[in-house]
């Protein structure tokens, strides 16, 4: 297990190192020169080098690489050229909403996908199995956006059970905070809960097709113990890969729902950023989300080797 | 003396298929009964009928009597009840039959768990003394150990602990050894015997081997689609055999087909010395990775027309060695020549010394592309030629009718053949290009043996026509004997015994050798000559 | 179950017939021009002249849907193309010189763009390029790249260990041919299959870009910008919002079930079992 740990540790450092050298590459070199291009057309020359030299952007790529990666290590961003304020900051506010809300939502996508999934196992072939399949069929068809609308039409606007956006704070309490959080975090979860499920499902009805499940029949195990104490621990191995999967489309759909409850997050600091030609928020921004995502790959894989014996010793 | 279980008119259809057609048979306490049949036979659908695990979509009737009482009319509950309890099944694939996620010892507890028979403590104590009664003793054998970290013998030890941890009074064992070794085959069969007798437990053996049920069974029933057609003592059985369909089975099994001697003095493949050899998986951080040596300085010679077999147990390098020897696989010492030329793996073999050399492999159903027609596949050696043939077409129907099969198969896909004619299909495949040698890897292990009987017969005449070289990859003695002349035994990468093939499995002299044929099962002499008699 | 089988490929292929008539007819015939600012007729209820009503600047909702469906229809197949043609290549390469160190190379790239979400792509393509609906094509496309170098070099690496690929090898065939004659055709049950999942998650994900303004500029009319401008509108005119994410949802599901339906028919595991 400790080489397995091991061994993954480096695929993530590794990760995250190619990963900052992507994003600084788009960034900082394709534009040609960061400085010019934030300023636009009009900017005097004086004015460029000038940001320039307050952006730190004076040197050779390979050293402002170094540069930049060296700071993200110690938490430095840069500065914000339309905020006058640090980078993280900025992120340091902003993440206290979006990152509470697609864990949020993932909690609530394993909560609702976990026991449909196992049902419709359960019931494969009978009107249960059927009803789920139907409703989830349309829960994956519906975008998160689009469906955080109806919640707002329905919940806010009709039934006056939910404010229709906005966010007091975690000062306010953690009941309040959720609650801001609640109808949004539905509206993610739901279709993200529906692929789940049906993965869950068929991951579940494979392995009761295996061998060692008609062994554990074979030993007096009723179909409801077989599924539940020889089929869901293997069936769950490939549910975990697409739970990875899945954080990375709730955290871009946080990020976009955003904009439908006019909550202060991330996804508003980096729209507004890409408007404004503020190229370095926009790359400390896209760092952490990609950050976040591979380090929740990371995580996938350690349960991984948890799950399944046999990883442990191999690869 | 009553019957401890009973089977009344057994009949099973899947999907309106009809699979049993009228099934009767009863097992006494204590007795060994045996179930011989060919594929698709029912034999494998009668064990799960009587466990009532059948598949979706099958339709059973008649009765099933367990101490008098009718497991037909019970309900789910009942029967996980006595599953487990009162009778107990082991499947073929010991790789397959075991959860990958779960200790062995957790596997054997949970039969008395499930059971309420004890509780988690007592239960494992208990599974550990199943465990080692089974050859798997908690010193040697962790018990906390994965299944994928034993052998497949040590697998199928494990599942029988499991069928066995509460002493069922029926054990029903569906081809238990057939994806086994000879050797492992030979140490649980014995294990299943001494239970038996031990325990005082009833045993359904189920096999298309006839010889493994001479050797176990008290009684034998032979089943042929759906029905048993012969039933009787195992010795009055083998010595009558009073249907023809028992009497075929049996011909075919020990068929020897008529051979002429082609074999020539002149060497055509010579072997010096070859290695082959792995890296280890695992992670090292510092050194060199350890090697394994598959391959062990192998020499040999195989001669024009000859027929040479090579015999080992899975693992022993047979496959890698094949690999090197059709020049896929590079080596990594000695080397290998074919009329004098070298082989080198990958792209600098030339062709025409590719053309000379062909391979059948075991498995009928993965050796086409299903996409393909037979045409086709079988002109797909044309590749090797400089030009194109003139007439593509008239040398697959040559082929083909080599093999026995008509040209107007060539316009069909390989579904449309059984797995006996896609054997054929793919002799002909190597015969295209008329090679000097022919690699046949395990060809016929995977057929029943009245198809294998017909792949053995056409072998010998396309040897006697043609006066090609076969080499002849097999595990199965009975095979090797019937079919080549000369015979190499090969353990662990290297040959450890090399002659004529009577002298070899007659009179072997590497103990290896003679723990092999010792290991085979074999239908006694006596019995052989009493039916001929 | 037999009977469910092709009704669910028939009526996925039905709705999205539908979608995909409609844009094509767009090309050539719309009820009304969408350019054209109508204030006059702004927010009219469903009529015979606009059978869906109008929006806030008067256009035929109607025409803007039959306009919507071509943008999200040419970005979503757009970026399958780009998934497919870099990444079922990429997938059988490493496939064919499997556990060698290209393949490590191949997957290891996977796995750095499977870290960025197609939003993430989009965000970093606008910030230097600007806003299109190219972007949107881009983005999702490059997203759609691992998907199917992963796809495709799972299914070939189970049939490299046939022997019939063997037998190929025995007839002096090199990787490169083989994949082609025998690898490609027989995965492309899976790629179908693929394609059109990632055909509805393209359209989806289209949405959810052009809703940001990181897609189709104005004045091209997609599903995604309508919904994004009646947001505003959501209490005075909520059919302006629902109008356009029925259509999202119907091409998806549409896909969606063509999709399940072709792997019913195609995945000859599946056949396996009903026989």
């Amino acid at each position: 297990m400790i080489r397995y740990l091991a061994r993954r540790l480096l695929s993530l450092a590794l990760s995250l190192i190619a990963a900052s050298i992507v994003i600084f590459a788009v960034i900082e070199i394709i534009p040609g020169d960061p400085a010019a291009y934030m300023l636009g057309l009009n900017a005097s020359p004086e004015a460029v080098a000038a940001l320039r030299d307050q952006l730190g952007l004076n040197g050779t790529a390979f050293s402002r690489y170094l540069d930049w990666a060296g700071g993200l290590l110690q938490g430095d961003f840069g500065q914000s050229y339309t905020y006058r304020v640090p980078v993280a900051e900025l992120i340091g506010e902003r993440i206290q909403v979006s990152l509470p809300l697609a864990a949020y939502a993932l909690v609530l996508t394993v909560l609702i996908a976990f026991p449909v999934g196992l049902i419709a196992a359960a019931r494969r072939g009978r009107p249960a199995d059927w009803g789920i399949m139907a409703a989830t069929q349309l829960g994956i068809a519906i975008p998160n956006f689009w469906f955080a609308m109806l919640l707002v039409l329905l919940f806010a606007v009709k039934l006056h059970w939910f404010s229709a956006g906005g966010f007091p704070g975690w000062e306010g309490g953690l009941a309040a905070g959720l609650k801001a959080l609640t109808l949004p975090a539905i509206a993610l979860a739901l279709p993200q809960a529906s692929i789940l499920a049906r993965v869950m499902r068929s991951s579940l009805i494979d392995t009761l097709h295996q061998d060692y499940i008609r062994t554990a029949r074979a030993k007096g195990l009723t179909r409801r113990q077989a599924l539940l104490r020889h089929a869901l621990r293997n069936g769950l191995i490939p549910v975990l890969t697409i739970m990875g999967l899945q954080f990375s489309f709730l955290l871009a759909g946080a990020i976009i729902i955003e904009n439908v409850f006019f909550l202060p997050g991330l996804g508003r600091l980096i729209f507004q950023a890409i408007t404004q030609r503020d190229l370095i928020v926009v790359e400390g921004v896209v760092m952490l989300l990609v950050f976040a995502v591979i380090v929740v790959n990371f995580m996938v894989d350690i349960a991984y080797g948890a799950a399944d014996p046999r990883l442990r010793r191999r690869r | 003396m009553t019957a401890m279980i009973e089977a009344r008119g057994l009949s099973l259809a899947i999907h309106g298929m009809p699979i049993l057609r009228g099934v009767s048979f009863a097992l006494r306490e204590g007795e060994t009964f045996g179930l011989v049949g060919e594929s698709g036979s029912g034999k494998s659908m009668t064990a799960l009928s009587l466990m009532r695990l059948l598949p979706e979509g099958a339709e059973a009737s008649g009765e099933i009597l367990l101490a008098g009482r009718d497991l037909m009319a019970l309900g789910e509950a009942e029967m996980c009840d006595l599953r487990g309890r009162e009778m107990a099944m082991i499947s073929q694939e010991p790789m397959t039959a075991l959860n990958p996620v779960q200790t062995i010892a957790d596997q054997v507890a949970e039969t008395l768990i499930v059971h309420a028979a004890a509780r988690p403590r007592e239960a494992r104590r208990i599974a550990l003394e199943r465990l080692a009664r089974v050859g798997l003793p908690p010193d040697a054998i962790p018990p906390d150990r994965y299944p994928h970290e034993l052998s497949g013998g040590q697998r199928q030890r494990v599942a029988i602990a499991m069928a066995i941890a509460l002493r069922p009074r029926l054990l029903i064992a569906d081809e238990p050894t057939t994806a086994l070794d000879v050797t492992t085959q030979a140490q649980i069969l014995a294990l299943l015997k001494g239970l038996v007798r031990e325990e005082g437990m009833g045993l359904m053996l189920i096999t298309h081997d006839l010889a493994v049920v001479a050797g176990m069974a008290d009684r034998v029933a032979v089943m042929q689609e759906g029905r048993i057609v012969e039933e009787g003592d195992t010795e009055s059985l083998f010595t009558r055999m009073r249907h023809p369909y028992t009497r075929a089975l049996f011909e075919a099994s020990a068929h020897q087909p008529e051979r002429r001697p082609t074999a020539r003095a002149e060497p055509l493949l010579v072997a010096e010395d070859v290695v082959r050899e792995y890296r280890m998986p695992g992670l090292r951080l510092f050194g060199p990775a350890p090697r394994f040596r598959a391959v062990d300085h192998v020499s040999f010679t195989i001669h024009k027309g000859e027929s040479l077999g090579l015999v080992g147990e899975s693992g022993c390098g047979k496959s890698t060695l094949t690999r090197a020897l059709l020049g896929l696989d590079p080596i990594d010492g000695g080397r290998i020549r074919l009329g004098g030329e070298e082989i080198t793996a990958g792209r600098h073999m030339p062709a025409r010394l590719r053309r000379r050399m062909q391979v059948v492999f075991q498995d009928p159903y993965a050796s086409f592309d299903p996409r393909w027609k037979v045409g086709r596949l079988v002109a797909e050696p044309f590749h090797l030629l400089e030009t194109p043939p003139e007439d593509p077409a008239a040398r697959v129907a040559e082929a083909l009718a080599d093999v026995g099969l008509p040209a107007d198969a060539a316009d069909r896909y390989i579904h449309e053949f059984s797995g006996g004619q896609r054997q054929r299909i793919a002799i002909a495949r190597a015969l295209v290009l008329k090679p000097d040698l022919v690699i046949l890897d395990e060809a016929v292990s995977a057929l029943d043996v009245s198809i294998r009987a017909q792949i053995l017969d056409l072998l010998a005449d396309l040897q006697a026509r043609l006066g090609l070289a076969w080499l002849f990859i097999s595990h199965d003695l009975n095979v090797v004997r019937a079919i080549t002349d000369r015979v190499l035994v090969m353990q662990a990468g290297r040959i450890v015994e090399e002659g004529e093939t009577e002298r070899v499995l007659t009179a072997p002299e590497h103990p290896y050798t003679q723990t092999l044929i010792k290991a085979a099962p074999q239908i006694p002499a006596a019995w052989r000559k009493a039916l001929h008699g | 179950m037999r009977a469910r089988l092709p009704l669910q490929l028939l009526i996925g292929a039905a709705i999205f017939a539908a979608f995909a008539l409609a844009a094509l007819v767009s090309f050539l015939w719309v009820p009304h021009d969408v350019t054209a600012l109508n204030i006059a007729a702004k927010l009219a209820p469903p009529s015979r002249e606009y059978p869906l009503g109008t929006d806030h600047f008067g256009r035929d909702m109607l025409s803007m849907l039959m306009v919507g469906a071509r943008t999200s229809i040419a970005v979503a197949i757009l970026a399958v193309g780009i998934g497919m043609l870099a990444g079922v290549p990429l997938g059988l390469w490493a496939a064919a010189r499997r556990g060698s160190l290209i393949d490590e190379i191949i997957m290891r790239g996977n796995d750095l763009v499977f870290a960025f979400p197609s939003l993430v792509i989009a965000i970093l393509i606008t910030a230097v390029f600007g806003p299109s609906a190219t972007n949107a094509i881009i983005a999702i496309g490059i997203f759609n790249i691992p998907v199917f170098a992963r796809v495709s070099r799972g299914a070939a690496l189970s049939l490299w260990t046939r022997d019939f690929i063997m037998a190929a090898r025995v007839a002096g065939k090199r990787a490169f041919r083989i994949s082609l004659e025998h690898i490609l055709p027989n995965i492309a049950n899976v790629l179908i299959v693929q394609g059109t999942i990632q055909f509805s998650l393209g359209i989806l994900a289209e949405a959810g870009l052009s809703y940001v303004g990181l897609g189709a500029q104005p004045p091209t009319p997609s599903w995604g910008r309508m919904l994004a401008e009646a947001q505003t509108m959501i209490y005075t005119a909520p059919r302006l919002a629902i109008l356009p994410g029925l259509a999202i949802v119907l091409a998806v599901l549409g896909l969606n079930l063509m999709g399940d339906g072709l792997r019913d028919l195609l995945d000859p595991r599946l056949r396996r079992a009903r026989q």
